[in-house]
């Protein structure tokens, strides 16, 4: 069989589980990322702790793909600086572009990350923005250069859920991108379906890191996600809507 | 000179590298804006801080 991969920006992955590395320990950080088999993890850019302390780059293993967040960028010229000095820090060129002005919902700003997504593409940026799923959002990004579509599940850190799933099957459905299921997802259950839609990957973040176990965690998501994935290839089976079906063959009973 | 949005006069002109090592920061993990500007790198020797610059210096930490 040949291998199942997901390629974004030239790079290839086989884990399908991405996670955000926000609201961990440092000392918990890397063990999460081996139990959840990651292979793409998110971070932030903020100013230098002076002090010293410790640099979460220690314990992210060499092998995982870097992708920064703009977040902290209230507009598209925010996230455009923050993406230039990212990608300073020598780690590569992908940026997931997140613009956030608001402040109760912490919903994206979907038309400023469209005019981000523009100056960033041609600047050679592997961009992967973070929207609320619209599908005419989309389609602009794809048009503007987007290496994949990052819709939200629910708001940040809700871990609510896929209330937006027929907003994302739209995405799903009719861009051909690897569409990337960020935000709100609170459970693998979550995560596997929507795996199970055709999401290429889910990212998760606040739902490991405010687990009791965290490790344990990171692999109930990875196993969810392969899970979701399999199922997806494999073609679900069909629903009916007003009738029942044997399973059971429905001759050879043992009546006359 | 301005460090991050705080004032922290500077008593002379010093290298961009010297200063941040003098801080204790790793140089490999940090990005530098000079006055707005991108500083790469490669320029950390030779760009000299001056009182009046604002600098931002800044690194990756755990975000989702």
């Amino acid at each position: 069989m040949q291998q199942d991969t997901l390629i974004i920006g030239g790079k290839e992955f086989t884990s399908r589980f991405f996670l955000g590395t926000g609201k961990f320990s440092l000392e918990k950080t890397k063990e999460t990322i081996e139990s959840g088999e990651v292979e793409m993890v998110t971070l932030a850019l903020r100013r230098a702790n002076l002090g010293g302390g410790g640099n979460i780059l220690d314990y992210i293993p060499k092998t995982v793909t870097l992708l920064p967040n703009t977040s902290g960028a209230r507009d598209a010229k925010e996230a455009v600086r923050i993406a230039r000095l990212a990608r300073e820090l020598g780690c590569g060129d992908f940026v997931k572009i997140e613009v956030i002005n608001d402040t109760k919902y912490l919903m994206p700003d979907n038309a400023e990350t469209i005019k981000a997504t523009e100056i960033l593409a041609k600047e050679g940026f592997v961009v992967l923005p973070y929207i609320s799923p619209d599908l005419i959002a989309a389609r602009a990004l794809r048009d503007a250069g987007a290496a994949a579509i990052m819709p939200l599940g629910a708001p940040i850190g809700s871990n609510k859920g896929l209330l937006t799933r027929d907003f994302v099957r739209m995405l799903i459905e009719e861009i051909d991108l690897p569409i990337v299921v960020d935000a709100g997802i609170g459970r693998p259950s979550q995560a596997c379906e929507a795996m199970e839609m055709g999401a290429a990957a889910v990212l998760a973040n606040t739902a490991v890191a405010t687990a009791k176990d965290v490790v344990a965690m990171a692999r109930a998501f990875k196993l969810a996600v392969q899970a979701g994935r399999t199922a997806y290839l494999a073609g679900l089976g069909r629903v009916l809507e007003y009738t029942g079906e044997a399973s059971s063959p429905l001759t050879g009973f043992l009546q006359d | 000179m301005k460090l991050n949005g705080e004032n922290r006069p500077l008593e002379e002109p010093v290298s961009l590298l010297a200063y941040l090592t003098a801080l204790g920061c790793d140089p490999g993990k940090v990005a530098v804006e000079q006055n707005g500007q991108i500083v790469p790198k490669a320029q950390f020797a030779s760009v000299v801080l001056k009182d009046t610059d604002e600098l931002e210096v800044v690194s990756f930490v755990g975000g989702g």
